[in-house]
């Protein structure tokens, strides 16, 4: 479905993703797994097209899309939610989630959004700044899921929020996944989290993934050596 | 100094107050979204104002029985000129200046500079102006002694028309949902699926049509030459600075308190004095609160 091919992405100066190929099938969810600074946001701006890519191939579904801008991206079946979730801190709740429907406009939300998340539909009409870190969260990934995607993109969904809401969190991404028929492409430190959501797992490090694991194999745990800081 | 005098001045202000509003809308708008502070605006204006001028000699020569609602059409192709004129002007041009403000600055200057040039050359140096239809020429004496005049009655009435639309298209329509949401975070806007580049196109071509329109309001208050919007460029900026990018009730506000104060400062004193004063009050204003007096507040995203 998603294949990222010999992707090099610069930042400024500094070449932050070298070579990196991944693939997530239909219905599979993938991890990327590493430590601050290991390029994992970079590698996910650039599949989204926040980033430039310097070589290499993003294509979805036999779409070449690494020369489209977000917005085409979006059209051909991404969805993204960024690190620090970026909601638009002006907009209500409501027309946060609504900008994420460009592709089939509507002037309500869909229903199975509050189902989702309830607090959304409680906040409709509060601004999207005046959330809290967790509920900022869920608005992210219900703007992103409005927009109907293939693969939902996420970047470290849990940082900087509390215990319980990333319990929470885990467990919608999986009912999403079972209920929605989505992909999930999702980077984390924290492996717990990471492995109550993803089947199959990518250590990047220093730009390049160096290791991959499923979920039942055996050396699971030795992930756990390169996120120490 | 008696009570009318004091009311027919507030009034006069009134309509200075229609012509910046109209103008910065549209700066406030574009700026906000794009970070363009676009020199030609004023040359926006003017080309309403011309346009204004034409569709009146067309009615004076083809339709003469018309003429007493020749200003309706004129408004509407003021809009439509500028509007599509601002359209090109952002494919054409503007779109390849973004993230360069100083860039921006240079040649949107050249460009006002060039476009004043041809207003020259076509409709030459001179004034020229449209004749106002009979219902819109005189005052109403609501009492004895104040005398408000009917075509400034007018284009007040008319500006709060294309104010509540503006506020209708930002606040209830999806343009203006993805034009909020543009100027908040380009990049998100983008990944989360909207065309921003269609957005600023159309965004550009309301906010160069909104100066079409303060054009054709102008020339129901004055005679139109080459360099007609020059007269309130600047004025318009002060608009926009002072009260904050980005917040309607701003510009609407600081656009009265501008227009009021200038007027009021004029009657005492001159316009230079008028000028030098506001200027002064907007420098020490600015000071202190540098994102203008109304910048919207949250707990942060």
């Amino acid at each position: 479905m998603l294949q990222v091919n010999a992707l090099n992405v610069f930042y400024g100066e500094s070449h932050t993703i070298r070579d990196v190929s991944l693939t997530v099938g239909a219905h599979e969810a993938v991890a990327v797994m590493g430590r601050n600074g290991m390029g994992k946001t970079t590698l996910f701006k650039a599949i989204i097209g926040m980033l430039p890519v310097r070589s290499g191939e993003i294509v979805l579904d036999g779409v070449a899309l690494h020369n489209q801008p977000s917005y085409r991206r979006v059209a051909a079946g991404l969805a993204f939610v960024p690190q620090g979730r970026m909601v638009f801190p002006l907009l209500t709740v409501k027309e946060n989630i609504l900008t994420g429907t460009e592709n089939n406009p509507q002037r309500e939300v869909p229903a199975y959004i509050y189902d989702y998340f309830p607090v959304l539909g409680e906040m409709e009409k509060r601004k999207g700044g005046n959330l809290s870190g967790g509920q900022q969260q869920m608005l992210a990934i219900a703007r992103a899921l409005v927009a109907e995607p293939k693969v939902l993109v996420l970047d470290e969904p849990t940082e900087g929020i509390q215990p319980s809401i990333i319990k929470e969190l885990a467990r919608t991404l999986v009912a999403l996944r079972r209920d929605r028929g989505i992909s999930i492409l999702v980077s984390e430190q924290v492996l717990s989290f990471a492995l109550e959501v993803a089947d199959r797992f990518l250590v990047i490090d220093r730009g390049r993934i160096v290791d991959e694991k499923r979920r039942d194999d055996a050396g699971i745990e030795d992930i756990r050596e390169f996120l120490k800081v | 100094m008696g009570i009318d005098i004091i009311i027919m001045q507030a009034f006069s202000g009134l309509s200075l107050f229609t012509i910046l509003l109209l103008m910065a809308l549209g700066l406030a708008i574009v700026f906000g979204l794009m970070g363009v502070i676009n020199m030609a605006h004023g040359e926006l204006m003017a080309l309403g104002a011309y346009v204004t001028y034409l569709v009146a000699l067309f009615f004076e020569r083809n339709l003469p029985s018309l003429m007493g609602i020749y200003i309706f059409f004129a408004i509407f192709c003021a809009f439509a000129a500028t509007f599509v004129f601002g359209y090109v002007l952002e494919r054409s041009f503007i779109r390849f200046f973004y993230n360069r403000p100083l860039d921006t600055l240079l040649a949107t200057w050249g460009l006002s500079l060039v476009l004043q040039q041809f207003y020259r050359s076509t409709f030459g140096a001179q004034e020229v102006s449209v004749p106002l239809a009979s219902w819109l020429s005189g005052a109403w004496e609501p009492v004895a002694g104040i005398q408000l005049p009917l075509n400034r009655m007018f284009i007040i009435g008319l500006t709060m028309v294309v104010g509540l639309c503006v506020y209708l298209m930002l606040f209830k329509s999806r343009w203006g949902l993805r034009v909020r949401a543009v100027t908040q975070n380009r990049p998100m806007s983008a990944a989360v699926g909207i065309n921003t580049d269609r957005v600023d196109a159309l965004t550009f071509a309301v906010g160069s049509g909104l100066a079409g329109i303060a054009g054709s309001v102008f020339t129901m208050l004055g005679s139109t030459n080459p360099g007609t919007g020059q007269l309130y460029i600047v004025d318009s900026f002060i608009v926009v600075v002072f009260g904050g990018v980005s917040s309607l009730l701003g510009t609407a506000l600081s656009a009265f308190a501008i227009a009021e104060s200038q007027t009021a400062i004029e009657y005492f004193a001159t316009g230079t004095v008028a000028k030098v004063t506001i200027l002064l009050f907007v420098i020490v204003m600015l000071y202190f609160r540098p994102q203008g007096l109304f910048a919207p507040k949250v707990r942060g995203a």
